[in-house]
This record gives C-alpha cells, sequence and structure tokens, in this order.
C-alpha cells in the first residue's frame, strides 16, 4: 500500500500492455502505449480488483487519458473511503 | 442452378412466440426490451434484456423431450415446427433422407454447464447432472429438429458468433441450389440470459445502460435478447409445384474474414461480404433497396457499418433504407441472423421495411437512411441481411422479392 495511487494505475498499465513500468509515463498517450479496445477493458478490469472499486461503463468510456484514469480512480476511491468510515 | 426460396418460417422471440407476433411488431416498431427484475440482474451493472416471455415448454413439447433439451434446445425445435407447418410440407422417406439441418448458435446450451459448475463450485457436490454435456453441446438443437422429424440427411451446427445463423443459412442455401441436398431447414436460436453469461458481457462494457438505440448519437450499446428463427429452405420449381407459398427468394451469399482484431471490426471485411453476396447474387448495387443491418448499437459497429455501407454502395447508399431490427429483439447473438433473415424476407414480400426503434439523435458518423421508428410501407425488388462476428468473420445474405 506504499505505492501511490498513481504509481499503481501505472504499473496496471504497464502490466497490461507487457511494457516497461519505466516506459510508462503519465504523460504518456494510450495511442503511443498501444493501448486499444480490448486493452482498456483489462486495464479497467485490474483497477477495479487493484482498488476494489467499481468503475461505470459510461464514466470509463469519457477517460481520454492517463491523468484522467488516475484521477477517475482517486474519486473512486475517496468515495469508498467515505462510504465505509471505518477505513 | 435452381432457385431456392423459402416458404416456412418460424420465429420465437421477445416479440412473441410466434412468427407472426414477430412481424406484427416489427411493423409496428413495438420494443421487446425491458429492465428485468431478476435475483441475477440485481448483481449485473446492466438492467436490460429482450427476453422470450410466457414461453411454457409444456406447451409445445413432451415431458419427455422437455428434460433432454435446454431452452435453446427447445425453442430451435418449436420454431422449426412453425416453419415446416407454414410450407406445407408433407415428408417423404426421400425428402427425409436428403433434407439438410443446419443451425447456428453461439452460447449454445451452456447456461446447464453454469448449473453444473453450481452444484461443484457453490453447493460444493462432487457431481453434476448427468445430461449436462447433452443438454450443453451446442449441436443439440440441430440433433433434437432431426429427431422430432425423423430426418436424416446433413445434419449441424455452425458456431461464428453473432453470425452463427447467417453462416447457416447461406450454407444451406448453397447446399440447396447446388443439388447437394433436396431441401434444407437452417436457422438459429440462443437462450444467452444466465448469470455467469450475463457477467461476461457486463465485463465487455458493451451492453447499453437502457435500450438499443441502434445509429443514434446517444446510444449506449447492446441489449442482450434471447430466441430463435428456423427457415424452410427449397427450389422454387418443386415449391410451385405442391401449391407452397414462397415468402422470399434467397440470391446471394457471401462470407469474408476481416483478419484484423478479435474484437474491433474494420469496413473493409463487411463490405466484401457485401460484395461477395451481391457478386453470387448477380444483382447490380442499385437494385438493392433495404439493408436489414448489423447494427448492434456499439459505437464500434455502428460506424463501420456504416463506413463499408458507403464503401459497398457509393452514391447509392443515400437511396437505401438501412434498419436494425436489434433494436426491437435485442441481439440474440447465434440466432440474430436468423431473426434479421426472417425479417428480411417478411420485409420484401410484405412491401414493408421495419424501422430502427428508439432512434433518437442523428450521428454524423452514421449517417444513413435508418427507417428511424416508424414502419415504412416500400415495395423493394431485393435487401441484404448482414451480420458481423466477434472475431471479424462477416455473413451476409442477399434476398430477392417473388412476384
Amino acid at each position: 500500500m506504499s505505492d501511490s495511487i498513481q504509481d499503481r494505475v501505472l504499473k496496471i498499465i504497464a502490466n497490461t500492455r507487457r511494457l516497461p513500468l519505466e516506459s510508462v509515463r503519465p504523460d504518456s498517450s494510450f495511442e503511443e502505449l498501444g493501448v486499444d479496445s480490448l486493452d482498456r477493458l483489462n486495464i479497467l478490469f485490474d483497477l477495479e480488483s487493484e482498488f476494489d472499486i467499481e468503475i461505470d461503463d459510461e464514466e470509463a468510456k469519457k477517460v481520454q487519458n492517463i491523468p484522467e484514469m488516475i484521477a477517475g480512480v482517486t474519486h473512486l476511491v475517496e468515495a469508498k473511503s467515505q462510504a465505509s468510515p471505518e477505513n | 442452378m435452381p432457385r431456392v426460396v423459402i416458404t416456412g418460417m418460424g420465429v420465437i422471440s421477445a416479440l412473441g412466440l410466434t412468427r407472426e407476433a414477430f412481424w406484427q411488431s416489427l411493423v409496428a416498431g413495438r420494443c421487446g426490451i425491458r429492465a428485468i427484475a431478476s435475483d441475477d440482474f440485481q448483481q449485473i451493472r446492466f438492467k436490460h434484456a429482450a427476453d422470450v416471455q410466457g414461453f411454457v415448454p409444456e406447451d409445445f413439447l413432451c415431458a419427455k423431450d422437455i428434460t433432454l433439451m435446454d431452452r435453446f434446445a427447445q425453442f430451435a425445435v418449436v420454431t422449426a415446427r412453425e416453419a415446416v407447418a407454414q410450407s406445407g410440407l408433407e415428408w417423404t422417406p426421400a425428402l427425409r433422407e436428403g433434407c439438410a439441418i443446419i443451425t447456428g448458435s453461439c452460447i449454445g446450451g451452456r447456461s446447464a454447464e453454469e448449473q453444473g459448475y453450481r452444484e461443484l463450485y457453490i453447493h460444493k457436490r462432487n457431481r453434476v447432472h448427468p445430461l449436462t454435456i447433452p443438454l450443453s453441446m451446442a449441436n443439440a438443437a440441430t440433433s433434437h429438429i432431426s429427431m422430432q422429424f425423423g430426418i436424416v440427411g446433413p445434419s449441424y451446427t455452425i458456431s461464428t458468433a453473432c453470425a452463427s445463423s447467417a453462416h447457416a443459412i447461406g450454407q444451406a442455401f448453397h447446399m440447396v441450389r447446388s443439388g447437394v441436398v433436396p431441401m434444407a431447414l437452417a436457422g438459429g436460436t440462443e437462450a444467452p440470459l444466465y448469470f455467469g453469461n450475463l457477467k461476461a458481457w457486463e465485463a465487455m462494457r458493451v451492453i447499453s445502460k437502457d435500450t438499443c438505440r441502434p445509429f443514434s448519437a446517444d446510444r449506449s450499446g447492446l441489449v442482450l435478447g434471447e430466441g430463435a428463427a428456423m427457415l424452410v429452405l427449397e427450389p422454387l420449381e418443386v415449391a410451385l409445384a405442391r401449391g407452397a407459398r414462397p415468402i422470399a427468394e434467397i440470391v446471394g451469399f457471401g462470407m469474408t474474414a476481416d483478419a484484423g482484431h478479435i474484437t474491433q471490426p474494420s469496413p473493409e471485411g463487411p463490405a466484401r461480404a457485401m460484395r461477395l453476396a451481391l457478386r453470387d447474387a448477380g444483382l447490380a448495387p442499385e437494385q438493392i433497396g433495404y439493408i436489414n443491418a448489423h447494427g448492434t448499437a456499439t459505437e464500434a459497429n455502428d460506424r463501420t457499418e456504416t463506413a463499408a455501407i458507403r464503401l459497398v454502395f457509393a452514391a447509392h447508399a443515400d437511396r437505401l433504407a438501412v434498419s436494425s431490427t436489434k433494436s426491437m429483439h435485442g441481439h440474440t447473438l447465434g440466432a440474430a441472423g436468423a431473426l434479421e433473415a426472417a425479417a428480411s424476407a417478411m420485409s420484401l414480400e410484405q412491401g414493408i421495411l421495419p424501422p430502427t426503434a428508439n432512434y433518437t439523435l442523428p450521428d454524423p458518423a452514421c449517417d444513413l437512411d435508418f427507417v428511424p421508428n416508424t414502419a415504412r410501407h416500400q415495395q423493394v425488388e431485393a435487401c441484404l441481411s448482414n451480420s458481423f462476428a466477434f472475431g471479424g468473420l462477416n455473413a451476409v445474405l442477399a434476398l430477392r422479392r417473388l412476384n
């Protein structure tokens, strides 16, 4: 749990594309990383597992880049911790 | 080569349990999609499906047969009976010996398999039902049709995802036309609304949050449906000689592969399949007046299919009517091509083009005449029925009106 949300998101993207972690940066575009529609599905699936969140289809479709993905995950993680104050 | 006609059709769908109920709903633009309140759907992010309502197996099948058939096989037998009844066919030993049965199913009876997994993994039992294999195998539909009618000719099942039954009908059409078989029963059947499969589709993130709005800018994905359609195919001269009333003629079949991506479609593969269907039919593009589109209401399909139609028809694309009846009967996967071939045949026979229901907002990337929301009285000479599968496997049927 020591990694930041950003680090964990970047790691998931790197794992999905089987890329070295250092090649995936917050300013990398999905296009230059070769992320296609199925890779996006895999990334969303892994994000849901990693953070124990549910990502809405419509919200997911709006995500254009990695900062938006990190922001979306952060929002859901915060919403979850507010919903269960014992955490 | 003999001309091949459809002389009987049976349909079970979210629009009703008969061919007539199916057609009347299509003409009325009535949508069979609804929010489902079952326990399974409580645990699914999407809430809508086009389920078959009011199907009581006991109304159609004897108790012994029911226990041997998963829902998808029950649909197959009941629609095959309706098709044969409409055709007025009298079975002779020669017909039973020669008739082909070709069905398409993508999922088949996998819900029976899921029931077995529940026993193993949830209820911790160490055994599954002894009929799990014969209930779940995708060819069970074909097998049960053959047993119902005593048909002993070439019989098999094709599984090409959402193009399965278009491939089945196309193959049957070619077999009848070439004289390999004297007649064929062909179509497709699917009952995919069980928990594990719903979850798998949820994970694909292609299911609509409300209803199915093909080609509409505010579409949000496809809606799963269940159902079946079976067609009786025979040579025109044979049909006329025995006093049958053919519904429409099948004149062409084209099939291609994209060799591209396992889920992303490309315009070229579908376009080539449409061209091959036209060539097989000996039709010029300008003779086509209507296309029953694959029209799933995913952004990828609808934009790609529009582009493919423009590639094939050029300026004539603006004079074509194109509609997706999935907006009413949902996406029935392996049965889709058969339901849509049935809709296409009836549209030629009746001179009515079914609409694209639930259409609200034009999408600049989908700029064809989609017959929005209201059926159109229009007699066209010929039409195409498009089916494009995940995996990039494309099947297109060409049908022509009989005078």
